[in-house]
C-alpha cells in the first residue's frame, strides 16, 4: 500500500470523534459467553435512563445448559485440592483489583469494589480451613477410626440480590465456590455480572464452575428450583415472598438444600460460616483399627 | 489323598511360590473377626442343647498335663480320670485323649490300654521348638514308638515370622513322615504369631504340609486359645476342605476353663466350619481344669441344683 | 438339620408390665386422646395394648404444654441443670434396659439380641453424650451464645423406635428446646415407657410430650404454627411433603430419609469379614434400616466365591421368635410393610433376577419374610433402585473401581455406603468419591452418639449425632 495514502487516512481518523466499541453482554455458561438460545435480549439503561446495552435474556433452556455445564465441572472442582481452590479464588480477587475501573465505570461505588475484593480474599483463605473448623475426628466407643469432613452439595442455583450488585454477586458466588460447589447465578444486573464473568474467565476458574444467567428470576428460577440435578437453591435475591414460597416448594420435590437469609442483610458485615455451610454435606467415614 | 491335594501342589515348589500363595490368601480384618466371634459368643445354649453340648465337649477333651513336675503317678491318675471322668455317673462319657510329654508316654500307654482313649504326646522340643530337626524327629519317633497315636508338634515360629515358609513346611512334612500312622496336630502358637493374617497363613501352611489337625497353642504362651483365633482356623479348615477335598481338625488349647467357654467354641464350630466338625475326630479341646467344670455343669443340669468342687475328683 | 439344635432360649416377657391402654403424654401426665387404636406384636399379631390417637386438638394441647415449659422452665434453665436431667434419663434407660429391650422386641419384632445389644444401649449412650453438651454449647462452634429454637416437633419411624426417640430428644433437650414427639403408629410402646422414665427423672412437665397416632397426627404436629423446629426420620416420600409444608415458614427442618446404599466388595477384601458386613448390612433389623446395604456391588473376579460364602452364611441365620436370644432375623414390622416387600420381590423375579433364600421355616402367625438375595441384578432393575426396607439384597457386579463408584452413586439417595478392601489408598479414594453421608469401610451399620449421621441428596438434610447434631436445635 502506498505510504502517502496511509498518512491521509490516519489524519482523517484523528480528526473525527472516536466511536466507542461497545461490549455485547451475553450469558456466561461453561466458561464461554453464548447468546441466549432463545435469541432474546432486553434493554439495559444506566441510572439516567439512557440505553446502554441489549443484555441476553436467559431462558429455561439456557438454565438447562447451565446445569449441564455446572454438573460437568463439579467433579474436577470439588476434587481440586483446597489449596488450589484457594489460589483460584485469590486469583479472582487479583483480577478484580486490576479491573476495578471497569466496575466503577458501571456505577459500582469504589468502596463496594474494595469490599468485594476483600470478600474474595476472605473466602480464598477459607478453602483449606473449613474442614478443620466444621469437621474432625469423632471419639466413637469402639476400635474405629471415625472422621467427619465437609463436602460440597453439588450444583447450587442462586438468585443474586439486585443490590449491591457487585458485592451481592461476590457474596453469593464465592462461598459456594469456596466449598467446592459449582454455581448457577441468576441476576438482573447484567453489566456488572458479565463484567465479573470476564474477571472469572481470566482467573483460572475452570469453565462451568460459575455460570451466569442474566434476565428474570421469576422466569428462570422455577426451572432451576424444580431441576432434579440441582442440589441447592439460594433465595438471597428473591424479594417477592410469593415467588420465594413457590421456589421453595418446588425445591422440596427433590429435597434441595434451600437457603433463605433473613431480609435486611448487612452486606458489609462478617458473613459468618452460614453461607458456606448451607451447601455442605457432612461425610463420616468409619474404619476399624486392628493389627 | 495326593490326588485331591493336587490343585495346590504347585504352591509348595519353592519359597517364592509358597510366599505368593500364603500372602495371596484373603486378609483378615481383626475388628471384624473379633466382632464375629463375640457375636457367636452371645448364643444362648439351654436345656437339651446344653446337655448335648456338654457331653460332646467332654468327649472332645484332650486331658492334658505338661509340667516339669509330671510324674508317672500324676499321669496314671489323669488316665484314670480320662476313663471315668465322673465316678458317680457311669453314663458320663470318657475324654478323647490324654496329652503328655514323651517321657510320660509309656506310663500313659499302660494306663489307657483297652480304653479306646487316644494318647497324644507333644514332641519336637515342645514348647519352644528350638532344637535341631534331627532332635525333633527323634523326639517324635520315640513318642510314637512308646505308644503315642497322636503327636502334637510345634512349628518353628522364628522361621515363620522371618518368612522362611518353606523351611516350616519341610519341617512339618518331615515330622508327618516320622509320625507314621500317628495323627499329627500342628501347634501354631498363635500367641506368638500375633496377627490374624499370620494365623490364617500358618493354618494353610500346616494343612498343605499334611497336618491332620491344626492347634492354637502350647498353653505356655499368653494368649493361648481365643475365640477369634479359633474362628480364623475354623474358616481355614472349612476353606481347605472346599479347595482340596481333605478335612483337617482343629484344636484350641490353653485358657479354656469353663463350660460356658467350651459351648461358645462348639457354637463357633457349628456355625463356621459346620456340624461335620462337631466330632472328637475333628475338634478337640486342649484342657485340664475345663473337665471338672463340664462335669459340674452336667450334674447341675441333671439334678437341678448347683454342685461344688468337692464333689469332683481333683487329678 | 444340624446335629447341634439350639433349644429355645426365650427372654422372659414378665419383666414388662403392659397396661391395657395408654394415653397421650402431655404436660407430664398421661391423658386421654380423641380416639384410639390397637398396637400389636408383629411376630404373633397379638394385641398388646390400646393406644390413644391424638387429634389436631390433642397435638395443640401438647404444643402449648411444650411452649409453656420452654418459656417458663426449660429454655431459661442453666445448662448444667438441664445436663443433670439428661444424665438421669441416660441412667434410668440403662437401669430399665432389659424391660425396654423386651418391650421393643415385642412391639417392633426385632430380635432381642439387637434391642438388648444395640438399640437400648445406644439410646442410653445418646442421652449420656448430649447431656454433657447442655452446659457447653458456646464451645460447640455455633456462635458465642447459641440459643435454643423453642418447641421441636419430632416424628420418628418404627424401625428403631427408642433409638430414634433418643436421637431426636437428647440433642433437642440439651440445646434447651422442649419437644412434642410422635412415635410411629405401629411402635408406640417404648416411647410411652420413656414418658414414664421422664416422670421418674422428675423432668419438668411439658418438656417432653408424646403424642401417639398415625400420619394425620404427624401432619398436625409438623404443620402446627407454634412449632419452631421440625425433625423427621422416615420415608423420602413423606420427607418431600414435610419439606413442602414448611416452605415459606421460619421452621428449621432436618430430614433423615431413605437410602439404597451400595456395599462395594473389591477383589482384595477380607472375604470372611466382608460376608459378615454384607449380612449385617442387609439382614440387621430385618433390613428395616434406612442405611441398609441393600445393593451389593461385588467385583466380578470374586463374585462367585463371595456369593457362595454369603449363601453358606445366610443358611446359618436363625429366623423366628424375636424374644429368643438366638434369633438373628425377627418379624417384619407390619402387614403393610410385608406386602410392600413381597411386591418388590415379585417384581425382582418378574424382571428376571434370580432369587435365592436359605431353607428356613417361618412361623405361621405374624409377619415374616425369609432373608433373600437377588443375583443377576442390573441398575435398571427396580429392586436396584427402590428402597425395599426389608431383608432383600440385590447383587450387582463391577469390573473396575470407577465402575463401582459410578454405580454406587447412580441413585437419587445418598445416605450410606460400604467399601471392602484391604488396600488403604483405594479405600480412601473410593470413600472420597462416594456421595453418601456415612461411609463404612471394612465395617457396616456402626453407630455412635459422637458420630454424625445423615444423607446427601434425597436421603435428606441435617445431621444427627455428634457436635453436628446440635446445629439442628440451635440458633447461632
Amino acid at each position: 500500500m502506498p505510504a502517502k495514502k496511509k498518512e491521509s487516512a490516519d489524519s482523517a481518523v484523528a480528526t473525527a470523534p472516536r466511536l466507542a466499541v461497545r461490549k455485547t453482554y451475553k450469558l456466561f455458561i461453561g466458561g464461554a459467553f453464548p447468546r441466549s438460545e432463545s435469541g432474546r435480549t432486553y434493554v439495559v439503561a444506566d441510572s439516567k435512563g439512557q440505553f446502554v446495552a441489549n443484555a441476553a435474556q436467559a431462558s429455561r433452556k439456557d438454565a438447562r445448559d447451565a446445569v449441564l455445564a455446572a454438573r460437568a465441572a463439579f467433579g474436577k472442582w470439588s476434587g481440586a485440592t483446597a489449596y488450589n481452590k484457594g489460589q483460584v479464588i485469590y486469583r479472582v480477587a487479583e483480577m478484580l483489583e486490576g479491573r476495578r475501573d471497569e466496575f466503577t465505570a458501571l456505577e459500582v461505588p469504589a468502596s463496594e469494589v474494595d469490599e468485594a475484593i476483600d470478600r474474595l480474599v476472605w473466602y480464598a483463605g477459607w478453602t483449606d480451613k473449613l474442614a478443620q473448623v466444621v469437621g474432625g475426628a469423632n471419639p466413637v466407643a469402639g476400635p474405629y477410626f471415625n472422621i467427619s469432613s465437609p463436602e460440597p452439595s453439588g450444583v447450587v442455583a442462586v438468585v443474586a440480590p439486585s443490590q449491591p450488585t457487585l458485592l451481592g454477586l461476590v457474596s453469593v458466588i464465592a462461598p459456594a465456590m469456596a466449598t467446592g460447589n459449582t454455581v448457577i447465578v441468576i441476576t438482573d444486573a447484567p453489566r456488572v455480572a458479565i463484567t465479573l464473568a470476564e474477571v472469572l474467565a481470566t482467573s483460572d476458574v475452570p469453565g462451568g464452575v460459575v455460570n451466569i444467567l442474566t434476565g428474570s428470576a421469576a422466569e428462570v428460577a422455577p426451572w432451576l428450583a424444580s431441576h432434579s440435578d440441582v442440589n441447592g437453591l439460594d433465595l438471597t435475591g428473591v424479594a417477592d415472598t410469593k415467588l420465594a414460597l413457590e421456589l421453595e416448594q418446588a425445591a422440596a420435590e427433590t429435597l434441595k438444600r434451600v437457603r433463605r437469609p433473613a431480609a435486611g442483610l448487612d452486606w458489609t458485615a462478617d458473613p459468618g460460616l452460614a453461607p458456606m455451610t448451607a451447601y455442605l454435606e457432612t461425610k463420616t467415614v468409619w474404619h476399624p483399627k486392628g493389627l | 489323598m495326593t490326588a485331591t491335594i493336587s490343585p495346590l501342589s504347585e504352591v509348595t515348589r519353592s519359597d517364592a511360590a509358597l510366599r505368593t500363595f500364603l500372602h495371596g490368601l484373603p486378609g483378615v480384618d481383626r475388628v471384624g473377626a473379633d466382632a464375629r466371634a463375640a457375636g457367636l459368643g452371645t448364643r444362648s445354649i439351654k436345656t437339651t442343647a446344653k446337655a448335648w453340648a456338654i457331653d460332646l465337649a467332654i468327649r472332645m477333651v484332650d486331658l492334658t498335663t505338661l509340667e516339669g513336675s509330671d510324674t508317672p503317678g500324676k499321669v496314671r491318675a489323669l488316665c484314670a480320670k480320662a476313663r471315668q471322668p465322673d465316678p458317680g455317673d457311669p453314663a458320663c462319657p470318657s475324654v478323647a485323649a490324654i496329652c503328655v510329654y514323651p517321657s510320660m508316654v509309656p506310663t500313659a500307654a499302660e494306663a489307657l490300654r483297652g480304653s479306646g482313649i487316644h494318647l497324644a504326646s507333644v514332641a519336637t522340643a515342645f514348647p519352644s521348638g528350638q532344637a535341631p530337626l534331627k532332635v525333633k524327629l527323634d523326639d517324635t519317633r520315640a513318642a510314637v514308638a512308646a505308644g503315642a497315636d497322636e503327636i502334637d508338634m510345634v512349628i518353628s515360629r522364628g522361621a515363620f515370622l522371618s518368612g522362611r515358609y518353606l523351611e516350616v513346611f519341610e519341617e512339618i512334612t518331615a515330622i508327618k513322615e516320622a509320625c507314621g500312622k500317628a495323627h499329627l496336630k500342628v501347634i501354631l502358637e498363635t500367641g506368638e504369631l500375633v496377627t490374624y493374617d499370620n494365623v490364617r497363613r500358618a493354618s494353610w501352611l500346616a494343612m498343605l504340609a499334611g497336618g491332620d489337625f491344626i492347634k492354637t497353642s502350647t498353653g505356655k504362651v499368653a494368649p493361648a486359645a481365643t475365640l477369634p483365633v479359633t474362628l480364623i482356623m475354623l474358616e481355614a479348615v472349612r476353606d481347605f476342605l472346599d479347595t482340596t477335598g481333605r478335612k483337617v481338625g482343629v484344636k484350641p488349647a490353653g485358657g479354656i476353663r469353663t463350660t460356658k467357654d467350651a459351648i461358645k467354641y462348639l457354637v463357633m464350630v457349628n456355625e463356621i466350619a459346620g456340624d461335620g466338625w462337631l466330632d472328637p475326630d475333628w475338634f478337640r479341646f486342649g484342657a485340664s481344669t475345663l473337665l471338672n467344670d463340664l462335669l459340674m455343669q452336667r450334674t447341675k443340669l441333671a439334678t437341678g441344683h448347683y454342685s461344688g468342687p468337692d464333689y469332683f475328683t481333683l487329678d | 438339620m444340624s446335629a447341634f439344635e439350639y433349644a429355645p432360649a426365650p427372654e422372659s416377657r414378665s419383666i414388662v408390665k403392659l397396661q391395657p391402654s395408654y394415653g397421650l403424654f402431655i404436660d407430664g401426665e398421661f391423658t386421654d386422646g380423641a380416639g384410639s387404636f390397637k398396637t400389636i406384636s408383629p411376630a404373633s399379631e397379638e394385641v398388646l395394648a390400646e393406644i390413644a390417637e391424638a387429634s389436631t386438638a390433642d397435638v395443640d394441647r401438647a404444643v402449648k404444654a411444650a411452649r409453656r415449659a420452654y418459656t417458663d422452665v426449660w429454655g431459661s434453665m442453666p445448662g448444667r441443670e438441664r445436663a443433670k436431667y439428661l444424665f438421669r434419663i441416660a441412667r434410668i434407660i440403662a437401669e430399665r434396659s432389659r424391660e425396654l429391650a423386651v418391650l421393643e422386641s415385642l412391639n417392633n419384632g426385632k430380635p432381642i439380641k439387637e434391642s438388648r445389644d444395640v438399640d437400648v444401649p445406644l439410646a442410653a449412650a445418646h442421652f449420656f453424650y448430649y447431656a454433657g453438651w447442655a452446659d457447653k454449647l458456646p464451645y460447640a462452634g455455633f456462635g458465642a451464645d447459641p440459643r435454643p429454637l423453642g418447641v421441636a416437633g419430632q416424628v420418628i419411624p418404627w424401625n428403631f423406635p427408642l433409638l430414634m426417640l433418643a436421637w431426636k430428644i437428647a440433642p433437642a433437650l440439651a440445646a434447651g428446646n422442649t419437644v412434642v414427639l410422635k412415635p410411629a403408629e405401629t411402635t408406640p410402646l417404648t416411647a410411652l415407657l420413656f414418658a414414664e422414665i421422664c416422670q421418674q427423672a422428675d423432668l419438668p412437665p411439658g418438656v417432653v410430650n408424646i403424642v401417639t397416632g398415625a400420619g394425620e397426627t404427624g401432619a398436625a404436629l409438623v404443620n402446627h404454627p407454634d412449632v419452631d423446629k421440625v425433625a423427621f426420620t422416615g420415608s423420602t416420600e413423606v420427607g418431600r411433603i414435610i419439606a413442602r409444608a414448611v416452605a415459606g415458614t421460619n421452621k428449621k427442618v432436618t430430614l433423615e430419609l431413605g437410602g439404597k446404599a451400595a456395599n462395594i466388595v473389591f477383589d482384595d477384601a477380607a472375604i470372611d469379614q466382608a460376608v459378615e458386613g454384607i449380612v449385617n448390612g442387609i439382614f440387621f433389623n430385618q433390613g428395616h434400616v434406612c442405611c441398609a446395604g441393600s445393593r451389593l456391588l461385588v467385583q466380578e473376579s470374586v463374585a462367585d466365591q463371595l456369593l457362595e460364602s454369603l449363601k453358606r452364611r445366610m443358611a446359618t441365620l436363625r429366623v423366628g421368635d424375636p424374644l429368643d436370644k438366638n434369633t438373628d432375623v425377627g418379624a417384619i414390622n407390619s402387614a403393610e410393610q410385608l406386602s410392600r416387600i413381597k411386591a418388590l420381590a415379585e417384581i425382582g423375579s418378574a424382571e428376571g433376577a434370580e432369587r435365592w433364600s436359605p431353607a428356613c421355616e417361618l412361623p405361621e402367625r405374624g409377619f415374616w419374610f425369609a432373608p433373600t438375595i437377588f443375583t443377576g441384578v442390573s441398575q435398571a432393575h427396580r429392586i436396584a433402585r427402590e428402597e425395599i426396607f426389608g431383608p432383600v439384597l440385590s447383587v450387582l457386579t463391577f469390573r473396575t473401581p470407577g465402575e463401582a463408584i459410578e454405580k454406587a452413586n447412580n441413585t437419587p439417595y445418598g445416605l450410606s455406603a460400604g467399601i471392602w478392601s484391604e488396600k488403604g489408598s483405594r479405600i480412601l479414594a473410593v470413600a472420597d468419591q462416594l456421595r453418601a453421608g456415612v461411609v463404612w469401610a471394612n465395617t457396616f451399620n456402626k453407630f455412635d452418639p459422637t458420630s454424625p449421621f445423615g444423607g446427601y441428596k434425597e436421603s435428606g438434610y441435617g445431621r444427627e449425632g455428634g457436635r453436628h447434631g446440635l446445629e439442628a436445635y440451635l440458633a447461632g
